[in-house]
């Protein structure tokens, strides 16, 4: 599948471990939850308000477009959040 | 005394605190991200490696110098990064920090809370693969990530040329700049440009170097539609009516900035119109003294005006809030700063009208196109608020058909509602009315 996001710069990172959807992906360290997933995805979730898909927006925690969910129903705004090792991020019900 | 407490730690908040600090008193600084610099001079995650002229390009010594001063300060101040101010009141500021809730007695407040993405609504906004302007920025500063493999910039502002510049420079594939505005428009504007010419040479050799890169540049533009279920391409007008479209999988959408203004209207800030910039805005003194008592505003939150402008009303309004206290402060410089704030001021009105706010988008868009993106609110729901409910002004809107209701609080729509409001009833922009700030000012959890 192919991402939203395209990496230019500072590739050199150490990976990271996370599943998404139940897969196994690395992402790199520093990479912020909406990064990491948007390397893989177009999108992180449906609009509360029908079928629309939605991949945040302002990146910078103003406009809170990119909650999302773990696998135990926790919830992150993807954009502030930094991933970390072994989350089980869930984008698509 | 109670401390006083510093809210943001962009140029300006970093420039109030500095000032405090150097008078004695050890502020409360809350900031929302994890390091200090604001959007402008915001740090990458530990681990990058890119050096500041990189990232900052022609301001990275401003941005260093900055950096480096509030990093040095150390224990001289309380300072609480990944921290949200989610609620004021009357005699406590209430927190939201990685350790959980918090609460501080109400000291004096300087609030330098800046500015995001001014924005309207195009059909297809809310798709993936559209981001905010300022958001791209961030994606490529922060993440080293371009927002997708062909980018269009679309909208207007100085904002739009640097960052599709930064954004080829970097490698990116930038399909289109599409400004909104005329290049009739700068050329009326130049005498007030002419304030801050470095900055006005800055901006014509990042047109210069897009277009000398092949980059496709467009004035007078009307954006259409975001075709795609994820973005695909973008149809426009350009400044002959013609119809045009452009394939892209990433769209950068902005038409400046505004001002971020929620915390002001929670500390009891009274608000007033400010014509040039379509916007209301706190209510101050040429030093950044608010109304309400021992409240300051400093920076894009008080009216945009820019990074290097941000930093010298830090100073100011830092210098009000000393005089207040009793403290001497020095009159000559005092009068410096003001007179560099009244330079600014002329350059800021000279953008506006370079690159003005094109509401008349607002006029052709179908009623099905989304308005408020967090409760999916359409153009036509509000229109309909307006002519059948007859709701009264913008909160009166919200009330009924919910624009400005959801997560965002209006941050993304509610400039675009009051225009779209106006508009639709015949009004100056100024009789919709603000929508009024709510605690909490973002989602905090419950426990």
């Amino acid at each position: 599948m192919t991402g939203q996001f395209v990496r230019l710069a500072e590739a050199g990172r150490p990976e990271v471990s996370f599943t998404l959807d139940g897969e196994a992906l690395t992402a790199l360290a520093g990479d912020t939850v909406l990064t990491a997933v948007l390397m893989q995805r177009r999108a992180v979730r449906r609009s509360e308000f029908g079928e629309d898909l939605r991949a945040g927006f302002c990146l910078m925690g103003a406009c809170q477009d990119c909650w999302i969910s773990d696998a135990d129903g926790r919830r992150f705004r993807a954009c502030s959040t930094l991933l970390a090792a072994g989350m089980k991020l869930v984008t698509l019900p | 005394m109670t401390a006083p407490i510093v809210v943001g730690a962009g140029p300006a908040g970093i420039s109030a605190t500095l000032t405090l600090v150097e008078a004695g008193l050890r502020p409360i600084v809350i900031d929302e991200a994890a390091r200090a610099g604001g959007q402008i001079f915001r740090r990458p995650p530990p681990g990058f490696t890119r050096p500041p002229s990189q990232l900052y390009g022609a301001d990275a010594a401003a941005g260093m110098r900055l950096h480096q001063a509030f990093d040095a300060l150390g224990g001289r101040i309380d300072y609480r990064p990944e921290t949200l101010v989610w609620s004021i009141e009357p005699d406590a500021v209430h927190l939201q920090g990685p350790a959980g809730r918090d609460r501080l007695d109400r000291g004096p407040l300087l609030l330098a809370t800046g500015a995001t993405d001014r924005l309207l609504p195009i059909p297809g906004w809310t798709k993936p693969g559209v981001f905010s302007l300022g958001g791209s920025q961030v994606a490529l500063k922060a993440q080293g990530c371009a927002i997708g493999r062909r980018v269009v910039f679309c909208g207007t502002g100085p904002l739009l040329y640097l960052v599709a510049y930064q954004y080829a420079k970097a490698g990116a594939e930038v399909a289109a700049v599409l400004d909104t505005s005329r290049f009739a428009d700068s050329v009326r504007a130049l005498p007030l440009l002419a304030a801050d010419p470095a900055k006005l040479v800055r901006g014509v050799y990042y047109l210069g170097w897009l277009r000398a890169h092949g980059v496709p540049v467009h004035y007078g533009v009307r954006p259409l539609t975001v075709h795609g279920e994820a973005v695909s391409r973008l149809t426009w007008r350009d400044g002959d009516r013609r119809l045009n479209e452009t394939a892209c999988d990433a769209l950068a959408l902005g038409f400046g900035l505004r001002s971020e203004t929620q915390t002001a209207d929670l500390a009891g800030v009274p608000f007033r119109f400010d014509a040039g910039r379509r916007q209301y805005l706190p209510e101050t003194d040429e030093d950044g003294r608010s109304t309400a008592p021992a409240v300051y505003l400093a920076g894009d939150g008080a009216a945009v005006r820019g990074a290097a402008a941000a930093e010298t009303a830090g100073r100011l309004a830092a210098f009000a809030l000393l005089a207040d206290l009793g403290h001497q402060v020095d009159a000559a410089e005092q009068e410096t700063l003001r007179r560099r704030m009244a330079r600014f001021e002329r350059f800021a009105r000279g953008l506006d009208l370079a690159f003005p706010f094109p509401v008349d988008l607002l006029d052709s868009a179908d009623d099905d196109t989304l308005l408020c993106r967090c409760e999916a609110v359409t153009i036509g729901s509000l229109r309909h608020a307006v002519t059948d409910l007859g709701a009264e002004e913008v909160n009166r809107a919200k009330a009924f058909v919910r624009p400005g209701m959801g997560r965002c609080q209006g941050r993304m729509c509610g400039l675009a509602t009051a225009e779209l409001y106006a508009r639709t009833r015949g009004l100056a922009l100024e009789q919709a009315g603000r929508l009024r700030g709510q605690a909490p000012v973002k989602p905090i959890p419950l426990a």
